[in-house]
């Protein structure tokens, strides 16, 4: 203690000149740092992950056609992946769909991605009709789609902007209508 | 990168768990800090324990008023569990006006107290560091060094674990000093921490890939934290200043 009352932080006189080293030091390094273009993602690389490009897939539908996300640029995109015998899938679908049918005349699509590799069509197609769902259901059949975009835990929804650009990843649920409500305001604001 | 544990039936969101083992171990510094202090050691917990509360409520609540009218729908989900509707920043804010008003309140004298927070803080960003590590937030540019990570598509440098290191370095340095205290002059603790930290994210910004960028090309994190370590020295300097004034 008497070492440190002692010791020169005590001096005020100290601090100014170390002040000017620092900022000397600290500006040369910010200038040296200074971000190539390439340093910040822009959106500019697909990985499912938020300010990134929703990696592109091409898909078949249930009940025939098929889809593919980068032509839904323009339009904010929710990309739920589900399967029919996971609980709290079921439980947020009717919420999904509530937002759907309010926000779809402002240029909402949504796109409810069946793993259909851990699950079956037949199933899928009773979920649907079930819960009286009226949105597009891409097949995943052999996975690609959950690898790309890492599916660790269903259900997993991504909420993509009009410029494909993810907005917001939402792991897990159930998700409450609120929760997805102002989710899908962000997206349907934000990108040209 | 392991955002989810999977403990049998239990997905346990791993990063959140994280922090709050951060506000634990921190908490409990603090505790120690604040002995050695000699503050009151149940009103400085509950400054923590009301700030973190306060800090969590207002988060909840800039946020619903940001979509307000889908929260009068639906006032039940004010109390959602779902981290993502929350404001973050002014989270933050309204937890430290809180903290601040009844730590006044309580009378506590606010140098020390910051003094005794300081060793709590620097734990905290150990914690956040390992959050960061397991969402893959704070990612680091890409680059191709042998140590570089996959990561987003990209090899990148693995800023979490720079981050990591630094943030430990500097809370043994900051327990450390912690323990020779009382210094010359109250304060000193709490502003070599913040400098020490506002340093370090001077340091690590620069191999981070997801920098907001200002200026064309300067990264807006680095200005801020100068201005902080900037600061901070200030503070020193006029701390010592006063206590030089006054009569001893």
């Amino acid at each position: 203690m008497a070492v440190w009352t002692a010791d020169w932080i005590a001096r005020p006189s100290r601090w100014i000149p170390l002040m000017g080293i620092t900022l000397a030091l600290g500006a040369a390094w910010i200038w040296m740092s200074a971000a190539p273009a390439a340093a910040t993602t822009g959106g500019q690389i697909p990985s499912p992950r938020e300010g990134f490009l929703a990696p592109d897939f091409t898909l078949e539908l249930l009940g025939g056609g098929q889809v593919t996300l980068s032509d839904l640029r323009g339009k904010a995109v929710v990309i739920n992946l589900w399967a029919s015998w996971c609980p709290p899938c079921r439980a947020e679908m009717p919420a999904i769909q509530r937002v759907y049918e309010s926000s779809s005349g402002r240029g909402l699509e949504v796109l409810a991605v069946n793993t259909t590799y851990q699950d079956s069509e037949r199933a899928a197609l009773e979920f649907t009709q079930e819960l009286g769902l009226t949105f597009p259901v891409p097949l995943d059949r052999s996975g690609t789609v959950s690898r790309s975009y890492q599916l660790r835990a269903l259900p997993s929804t991504f909420f993509v902007d009009r410029d494909g650009i993810i907005r917001k990843v939402i792991i897990g649920g159930p998700m409450s209508e609120v929760t997805i409500q102002t989710a899908v305001e962000e997206i349907l604001e934000g990108g040209g | 990168m392991l955002p989810i544990l999977q403990v049998g039936p239990l997905a346990i969101q791993l990063p959140g768990l994280l922090l709050l083992a951060g506000v634990w171990v921190g908490s409990s510094v603090i505790e120690k800090q604040a002995r050695r202090l000699r503050l009151p050691v149940a009103a400085l917990s509950n400054m923590v324990f009301i700030g973190l509360v306060a800090g969590l409520l207002g988060a909840r609540l800039w946020y619903a008023a940001r979509y307000l009218s889908v929260y009068m729908d639906n006032p039940l989900s004010l109390l959602s569990l779902n981290p993502t509707t929350l404001a973050p920043a002014e989270g933050m804010l309204s937890g430290l006006l809180v903290a601040l008003i009844y730590g006044q309140r309580k009378g506590l004298p606010l140098w020390a107290t910051l003094d005794a927070l300081a060793p709590g803080l620097a734990a905290f960003a150990v914690a956040y560091g390992f959050a960061n590590l397991a969402s893959g937030d704070a990612f680091g540019a890409p680059s191709d060094l042998p140590w570089s990570i996959d990561l987003w598509g990209a090899r990148r440098h693995p800023s979490q674990i720079y981050e990591i290191l630094l943030a430990g370095v500097i809370f043994a340095s900051i327990r450390e000093l912690g323990r020779r205290s009382p210094f010359s002059f109250t304060g000193f603790l709490f502003l070599a921490w913040v400098a020490l930290a506002a340093a370090s994210r001077l340091f690590l910004e620069a191999f981070r890939g997801d920098s907001a960028i200002v200026l064309g090309t300067l990264r807006l994190a680095q200005l801020v934290s100068l201005g902080v370590l900037l600061g901070a020295m200030l503070a020193m300097h006029l701390r010592a200043r006063s206590r030089e004034s006054q009569p001893a």
